[in-house]
């Protein structure tokens, strides 16, 4: 589940900020996102939530958007993997 | 080419919109029912682009505004998806429409007697869960706390500005509810087109080889 978990991620990123695969699969647990991609400003932030959402699966709340959250690409794994789990 | 067309407005009046036309008089005529909100800037380009490529192929397009957005004078916050609906079988008879293509929200209001497609439609919940996130994150950076749950209760109550639209009590509750009807009209999902999607993107964009792919399964559906 969290190889795919991963995978559907990165393929969400690449598609809400028009990045190409290439680039995203280069993502470590390490790449900042939040603040370090230029594609990623706050109108695009509510893009790529709702996204997660329909494609993962799960209802993120308004109070678990927080700046933690897209700081790196493995806080935004690590995020996605517990809402998943939680949403069995 | 702009042309204008009579639309159904409040009290039994009626009032000129307009649309972007390729008219030739021609047998195919496709009606096509813009994405919703903010969607429709980020599709805009790509919409065109599948009607330049129509007109080529021998196909008359119409795309009328919604009324109350782009360049309509009806006022967007006394409106509601059943307005627009209306609008939108008005504008196929002007038009005489033979196929209609409904785009995302677009699916939400389409003419269902017309044979077409459904290009990636979305249910109405969902289009206002992304604009009232998108407000409640502006809201946050400029101090403001609000919540999912107290801007749709004032919403339904009063109306409410979203991605600078202002929806208005019945629009929001339409939205709320609010899913694709059914119908024979056939789903083009974007696998079908390839790339990705343009409407997630921020920045309005523009994508020459899904315009080709989107034009050529309407254009074979049409003429076949």
């Amino acid at each position: 589940m969290s190889d795919d978990t991963d995978g559907q991620l990165r393929r969400i990123l690449a598609d809400v900020l028009g990045l190409k695969a290439e680039h995203v699969a280069a993502f470590d647990a390490e790449t900042g996102l939040f603040g370090h991609l230029p594609e990623l400003d706050s109108m695009s932030v509510a893009g790529l939530l709702t996204e997660m959402e329909d494609r993962l699966g799960f209802i993120i709340d308004d109070d678990e958007i927080d700046g933690e959250l897209l700081e790196t690409y493995g806080s935004l794994l690590a995020f996605a993997e517990v809402k998943r789990a939680a949403a069995g | 080419m702009i042309a204008s067309w009579p639309c159904p407005a409040s009290h039994g009046d009626t009032a000129s919109e307009f649309a972007q036309v390729f008219d030739s008089d021609r047998a195919h005529r496709l009606l096509i029912i813009p994405a919703l909100f903010d969607e429709a800037n980020r599709l805009r380009r790509l919409t065109v682009e599948v009607m330049r490529r129509l007109n080529l192929a021998g196909i008359d397009s119409f795309l009328p505004d919604l009324p109350g957005c782009n360049e309509s004078l009806q006022p967007l916050e006394q409106l509601s998806l059943a307005d627009w609906q209306g609008a939108m079988v008005a504008a196929a008879r002007h038009f005489r429409a033979t196929h209609v293509l409904a785009i995302r929200g677009g699916a939400l209001v389409v003419p269902q007697s017309l044979p077409g497609w459904r290009y990636a439609p979305v249910n109405g919940a969902t289009i206002l869960r992304q604009m009232l996130r998108m407000r409640i994150l502006a809201s946050r950076e400029a101090g403001r706390d609000e919540t999912q749950g107290s801007l749709l209760e004032a919403g339904l109550a009063e109306g409410l500005e979203l991605a600078g639209y202002r929806l208005a009590p019945a629009m929001i509750a339409t939205l709320q509810d609010a899913t694709p009807p059914q119908s024979s009209q056939s789903i083009i999902g974007q696998d079908m087109i390839g790339g990705s999607p343009l409407w997630l993107r921020a920045e309005p964009d523009e994508d020459r080889e899904q315009a080709d792919a989107l034009a050529a399964v309407l254009a074979m559906g049409i003429t076949l």
